[in-house]
């Protein structure tokens, strides 16, 4: 068979989610910014959230979120997209609206509004993208940093006499009673991509069933930051990452 | 609720008020002395009646962020604090005027620097209208004098937001915040419907609907060509306000020999100085911006080429006085009166400043 036999609308298994739309993606290879991107596309597609859908872009890499994906979108301050995001669904409370933040932003400078935000059981969802490290100012210590990892501001690894300890935000939000789904997920592979966007969906399910808030962590990559090809980055998370960060549910209040 | 005469604080005017015009949200924390705003809201449960959505935060940080978020969504909303509080919210005031986005903030003053005291001052003037935030912004600052006027600047503090899609400020202080008069209450008007909104604010992060593209709200904006593009913009826009929006009271200024030029409290205790004064055969008038920027910069110019003198009368070490001096452009005297820390003067101190500083 030939490409042009092969490549028909009838054969199509795969495609783009309308909601992405073709700019050029800023994201590194292999950065796991994209792929989580994509889930939260199709999911609001699949929902039919199209035109309720408010997004919350961090300070981090992903603060030009709202190029990609063509939904209402509002950049927040470093840390504060908990504190913009409740405003928007209190006043609008039957939009669907997420956060999208990393480590540093969430779990750093962001740690007392996500708290609250989680603990006053908003109805929103907070996507927290935990790649152990600050990506777009150039690799230095995040809160959760494992020890030992190096970085530009722990040259010779972390070293919990000198920097504390890594910081498990989604163990603390499982303790809150506000919270209503929490759950540590990866986009390494397609059974991880595919456990992922279930999470997702559930955590905007609830949202917009008045649930409670939802916290879904994504155990990501940074071959940039961690100064490793892609693969080896992947590789790399899964010998080191998840047995501090372990996957699954941590909280599901059906 | 129909219009209605009662005695209240000024703070329970603001949050009466903020009701009444229609106002969608409120995100505020507890900081004395103007904690009777949020408190009074609580009481109302505004909730319950219009639909006005109340929430202390967990700091001032958070509700400043929850009004950014607010205003982005094209809804009216509000935070107040005092000075300590309002220091914590400059981040966000800082991003509100970058994405242009319309609020109202009010801050009742306190004496500083620090955590300071809880007695009034005016001390936030700089941070106020010289910025406090980063970046070249400038806020709509009122100033009022009155309960009453703690009352009609939430309405009027909202119309200009909008109009100019820029942050306003109330900047009172603590006198204003806590003392208790006569105020008019205005009747209450509805909030806006959903669709008033959209229709209004097309701009709005309220979901994507079908057939136009996505709004973002942001202020960052990497190539540098582009920034001062935005800025240039910005600096346009508060030209169009400087032009449009300059409000002051003038009191015996006609045969005025000597300017007393003052806001808020200051001004109230300067004209019963004003008063002193003309009973003892001193021609005093007394000139109050009303708002602070715009500052009325022409106003105080005119008076250059017909009194001796101007004295600043201010609760803080000398602010307003430099914006004065700049206004008169070292054609007369202007000299300053004020006092720290939150002591609030006597009228007659203010008089014996006068013939000390600009008589003499
Ligand atoms: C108030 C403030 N402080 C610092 C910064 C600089 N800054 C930008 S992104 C960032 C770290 C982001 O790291 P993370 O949230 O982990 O996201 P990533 O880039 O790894 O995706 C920092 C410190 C900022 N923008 N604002
Ligand atoms: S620096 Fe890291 S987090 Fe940022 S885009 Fe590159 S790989 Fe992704």
């Amino acid at each position: 068979m030939t490409k042009e036999e092969i490549i028909k609308p009838e054969n199509l298994v795969y495609k783009k989610p309308t909601l992405m739309n073709d700019n050029a993606m800023h994201y590194c290879p292999g950065c796991s910014h994209g792929v989580v991107h994509k889930l939260i596309a199709e999911v609001i597609e699949e929902m039919g959230m199209e035109d309720k859908t408010v997004g919350i872009s961090p300070v981090g890499c992903a603060v030009f979120a709202y190029n990609y994906l063509d939904i209402d979108w509002q950049e927040a301050a470093h840390g504060r997209a908990p504190a913009v995001a409740t405003a928007i669904k209190r006043l609008w409370p039957d939009r669907l609206v997420f956060t999208y933040q990393g480590d540093g932003d969430l779990a750093c400078i962001g740690t007392a509004e996500t708290i609250h935000a989680l603990n006053r059981g908003e109805n929103i969802t907070i996507i927290f993208i935990n790649n152990a490290i600050y990506g777009m100012t150039g690799g230095q210590m995040a809160p959760t940093t494992l020890v030992g990892m190096k970085s530009s501001t722990c040259p010779y690894g972390r070293d919990v006499k000198i920097h504390g300890y890594p910081l498990k935000m989604t163990e603390i939000a499982a303790q809150l009673e506000g919270t209503a789904y929490v759950t540590r997920q990866s986009v390494q592979s397609v059974p991880a991509i595919r456990k992922a966007k279930k999470a997702i969906r559930k955590a905007f399910e609830n949202s917009m069933n008045g649930k409670g808030s939802n916290l879904v962590e994504i155990v990501s990559t940074c071959s940039s930051g961690w100064k490793m090809t892609p693969e080896k980055a992947n590789k790399w998370m899964e010998e080191h990452m998840f047995p501090f960060y372990p996957l699954g549910d941590l909280k599901d209040k059906e | 609720m129909a219009e209605e005469v009662v005695l209240m604080k000024g703070n329970e005017a603001i949050a009466q008020a903020a009701i009444r015009c229609g106002a969608d949200g409120y995100f505020g924390y507890p900081i004395t002395p103007q904690s009777e705003v949020l408190e009074t809201l609580a009481e109302l449960k505004p909730w319950e009646t219009t639909g006005m959505v109340v929430l202390q935060a967990e700091s001032e940080v958070a509700a400043i962020n929850m009004v950014y978020g607010g205003a982005g969504s094209g809804k009216m909303v509000m935070t107040s604090s005092s000075s300590p509080g309002v220091s914590l919210k400059q981040e966000g005031i800082s991003y509100i005027a970058g994405a242009e986005l319309p609020c109202l903030i009010v801050n009742v003053m306190r004496g500083g620097p620090g955590l300071g005291t809880i007695q009034p001052s005016q001390a936030d003037y700089f941070q106020t209208v010289k910025g406090g935030g980063h970046g070249d912004y400038k806020l709509i600052a009122l100033a009022p004098a009155s309960v009453q006027e703690m009352t009609d600047f939430v309405a009027l503090g909202f119309e200009l937001a909008f109009k100019y899609r820029n942050p306003a400020i109330i900047l009172a202080d603590g006198v204003i915040g806590q003392m208790m008069e006569k105020v008019v209450l205005p009747a209450q008007k509805a909030r806006r419907t959903e669709a008033e909104i959209l229709e209004q604010c097309p701009w709005a992060t309220t979901g994507k609907a079908k057939g136009r593209k996505p709004n973002i709200i942001t202020s960052l904006e990497l190539k540098p060509e582009a920034m001062e593009i935005n800025n240039l913009r910005f600096q346009a826009k508060y030209r169009k306000i400087e032009e449009n929006e300059v409000r002051f009271e003038e009191i015996n200024c006609e045969d005025a020999e000597y300017l007393i030029i003052a806001f808020g409290s200051m001004a109230r205790i300067g004209q019963k100085a004003m008063e002193l004064a003309r009973e003892q055969g001193i021609k005093v008038g007394i000139l109050r911006p009303i708002t602070l920027w715009p500052f009325p910069t022409k106003a105080i110019a005119s008076y250059a080429d017909k009194v001796k003198g101007m004295l600043v009368t201010e609760l803080n070490a000398g602010q307003m006085i430099e914006d004065v001096r700049l206004a008169v452009n070292g054609k007369i005297k202007v000299e300053h009166f004020g006092r720290l820390g939150g002591i609030v003067p006597d009228p007659d101190e203010i008089v014996t400043a006068l013939k000390e500083t600009i008589i003499k």
